[in-house]
């Protein structure tokens, strides 16, 4: 039995809510304060689904499924907790503070920093894999703003604000598996590219310290993302 | 173009082959070209001329005939077949045909390597020369095109393909005519109708064999699915790594088009089709649907999350068909003889026929074409003449990277989507890799985690650095350094990458690890507990440093 006017029901974490048909399962969470933990995604910038810290299990789906990118059904039964879920999220966390140089005592953004306090939220003390250390560029070519890819997850919002957002498409991502970058133009130093127009967007939706202001000492990073939502609200009314 | 104009050109090719008493077709696809099988054609049409046989002998470049290992393989009447030719003994070859005693050269071809392939998608493979489309057309080609275009209607081709229990051959085994039965009833025009040969997995030339050895087939299984699903446009995506596929696919599709066999209005009706080339950077990853989407699109090979499937969102946001190399391959002879007909080959749910990449430790390695539902033990010890230099068999390897070592003990299952999949490997896209007692399982799986790490996209975090941390961890294990708590760790890995990775390949990425840990256990314990490789391929880590 499908409702009036293509509203959906659903259970999340044992609550009855009510969804519009296009809503995804993030949406309706965010909606009802059910807090999904998630890194990549960021209201207003396309999904991505890249992260898969967002995975929930939905009854009768053979697999986990994205919350950000799954669209509501009528009826669905979502459980966003469970220990497994917690195993898996912990372990993801992990491997993300094992990638690169993640070393929040001497991180401009200690302290607003998502992967940190995601890290908190799961508990987590120990990081059970070897770190990599791998030997990480940073590029302060640019005026203002310095990316240091030691602390950067390839959540890819940079490449997403750039292009979706501003409209420069500035960021894109080169190389392959765990030689993956975010590049500026073709792998130019940012302060030479010719379409940044250093709007700064990318600086305010990257999760950790890898893009920040010029100038900023320890933990002095915070971020500004209020621009996002509302940018995004006014340019669908356009369309 | 109609059926009598079909058979017309059927006629005088017939006609004009009837004029030769003696055709000797060398092998010129990638295997025997390798070993000069050009440079054999070229002796043997020399020493015809120079024999003053040119009016009466010829000799002609076919595709693969399927015993890569003996190349350059020479083919002449009778079905008398010659291995390891070389240019210089293009003069004895013919003298044996004029009738001399058994020669040195001759292969046998009684024996159950080919005795026991039954040939559906090859049957032209090693027969017809790829390059001349009047030699497709003389062995009943495109006869399917025209028949599903002036007696069938679309919803008739797809009944037709669900009643013969076609499965994909890329790997996955999803029934084909469900999928064109989705993307049939999807709405949006244009619909799009794409060939993957991004063939990549370690081991496998199947698909690379098909395209260069009889690719009018595939167009016309093409020509065909995009009849039936209502596609106006196609592409192939094949990896630039094969040159001569791509050669070949472009020089059918120049024929086929100056036949008005693709094109507009094909054969007079209200059908059309473009087909063209997309050629792959060489990103195993982008074999994935929605990565090769991407990529055909020109932009970066990386997946996405599905649903929205590709037969309701595809390229370019149209209704997209994607089927394998060998799955296009298999229709035309379906609308030829009848779904039934194939239905009857083959076992309760895998249908038809498989053609495997054989390779590794066995006597016979090449391209084979067998029956679903055939065992293990037949391909490893009958087709492919089982161990050489008397040394003992101990797995075989099914489906490259996503799939898994079957032990002894599998060796009388029969090969067919389910068992295999039971088994803890899967059906894949068809290459077979058998190893005996001198492989070690360890590094096995360590190999194929390396080759998942390097084409690992980089997307998703569990593929992206789970393989790396999995990888870390069997090498550690191979240079014996490993500990039971690292051997823990990558059980818990195994199970994070299936259940959390965004697509197929950070999905399955674990399951040479899982079928080896299964199967071989003992030799995981002896690297770790012992500090000794069995199979004495290991070095401890010290070792290596000295």
């Amino acid at each position: 039995m499908n409702p009036v006017g293509g509203v959906k029901t659903l259970k999340i974490d044992g609550r009855d809510l009510s969804a519009r048909p296009e809503d995804t399962i993030l949406d309706v969470a965010r909606e009802n304060r059910i807090s999904i933990p998630r890194m990549c995604e960021l209201e207003g910038l396309s999904t991505v689904g890249a992260c898969r810290m967002c995975l929930v299990e939905v009854k009768g789906a053979s697999r986990l499924l994205a919350a950000c990118v799954t669209r509501v059904e009528e009826g669905m039964e979502v459980t966003t907790r469970s220990d497994r879920l917690e195993n898996y999220r912990k372990m993801i966390i992990e491997l993300l503070f094992s990638e690169r140089n993640h070393i929040c005592s001497v991180c401009v953004s200690n302290g607003h920093c998502e992967l940190q306090t995601m890290a908190q939220e799961l508990n987590i003390t120990h990081i059970q894999f070897p770190y990599r250390y791998p030997r990480e560029r940073i590029d302060a070519s640019h005026d203002r703003f310095v990316i240091d890819h030691n602390r950067c997850i390839l959540c890819t919002r940079c490449v997403r604000v750039c292009d979706e957002i501003e409209g420069a498409h500035t960021w894109d991502v080169m190389g392959r598996g765990i030689e993956s970058h975010v590049v500026t133009d073709l792998d130019e130093a940012w302060g030479t590219s010719g379409t940044c127009t250093s709007c700064g967007k990318c600086v305010h939706v990257c999760p950790t310290g890898a893009l920040f202001e010029k100038g900023r000492s320890v933990a002095e990073m915070e971020k500004r993302r209020n621009f996002l939502p509302y940018l995004a609200m006014m340019r669908g009314d356009h369309e | 173009m109609t059926a009598d104009e079909l058979d017309q050109i059927a006629e005088q090719e017939q006609a004009a082959q009837g004029k030769f008493v003696e055709r000797l077709n060398v092998c010129v696809a990638a295997g025997c070209l390798s070993c000069q099988s050009d440079m054999v054609k070229d002796a043997v049409a020399k020493e015809i001329t120079r024999r003053g046989l040119g009016e009466h002998w010829k000799v002609s470049g076919v595709g693969c005939m399927g015993l890569c290992s003996e190349g350059p393989l020479v083919c002449g009447g009778g079905g008398r077949m010659y291995k390891r030719v070389s240019a210089a003994d293009a003069g004895e070859v013919l003298e044996d045909l004029q009738g001399a005693a058994a020669h040195r050269l001759r292969c046998p071809t009684d024996v159950p390597f080919f005795e026991r392939q039954k040939k559906i998608v090859l049957e032209n493979s090693g027969v017809i020369d790829p390059e001349r489309i009047e030699e497709y057309i003389a062995h009943e080609g495109y006869r399917a095109l025209v028949k599903v275009l002036t007696e069938m209607t679309s919803q008739q081709v797809i009944a037709e393909i669900m009643t013969s229990g076609l499965r994909g051959r890329g790997g996955a085994g999803y029934p084909t005519g469900l999928k064109w039965s989705t993307v049939a009833k999807s709405v949006g025009s244009p619909k799009i109708a794409i060939c993957n040969a991004d063939e990549g997995d370690p081991g496998a030339f199947m698909d690379r064999s098909v395209l260069e050895s009889d690719p009018h087939r595939v167009l016309e299984g093409m020509l065909i699915a995009a009849y039936a699903v209502g596609a106006s446009e196609g592409y192939i995506y094949v990896r630039a790594e094969y040159p001569l596929a791509i050669k070949r696919l472009r020089t059918a599709i120049r024929q086929a088009e100056r036949l008005g066999l693709l094109g507009s209005n094909i054969c007079g009706t209200r059908f059309s089709l473009r087909i063209d080339l997309r050629l792959g950077a060489g990103a195993f990853v982008c074999g994935e649907e929605t990565a090769l989407i991407a990529s055909v699109e020109g932009k970066r090979g990386t997946p996405r999350p599905r649903p929205p499937y590709p037969a309701m969102h595809g390229l370019l946001g149209q209704p997209t068909l994607i089927n394998n190399v060998e799955t296009y391959a298999n229709v035309p002879p379906i609308i030829r003889n009848g779904g039934e007909w194939y239905a009857s080959i083959g076992t309760e749910n895998s249908k038809g026929t498989k053609v495997f990449a054989l390779a590794g430790r066995v006597q016979n390695t090449g391209l084979v074409e067998v029956p679903m539902g055939i065992t293990l033990r037949q391909m490893v010890f009958d087709i492919g003449g089982g161990i050489p230099e008397g040394r003992k068999f101990k797995a075989v390897q099914t489906g490259g990277p996503s799939g898994g070592c079957l032990p002894d003990e599998d060796l009388d299952m029969p090969i067919e989507y389910e068992s295999l999949a039971k088994a803890g490997s899967i059906m894949g896209s068809g290459g077979m890799i058998i190893m005996d007692e001198s492989s070690c399982m360890v590094d096995v799986a360590r190999y194929f985690m390396d080759f998942c790490m390097t084409e690992s996209c980089g997307k998703c975090i569990p593929c992206r650095v789970g393989t790396y941390q999995m990888h870390r961890i069997l090498s550690a294990i191979t240079h014996m350094t490993a500990t039971p708590q690292d051997l823990k760790r990558l059980q818990e890995l195994c199970e994070l990458l299936k259940n959390t990775s965004l697509c197929g390949l950070g999905q399955s990425a674990p399951n040479p690890v899982v079928s080896t840990l299964k199967s071989f256990a003992a030799e995981y314990r002896a690297h770790i507990e012992e500090h000794k490789c069995p199979a004495g391929v290991c070095v401890k880590a010290m070792e290596v440093s000295a």
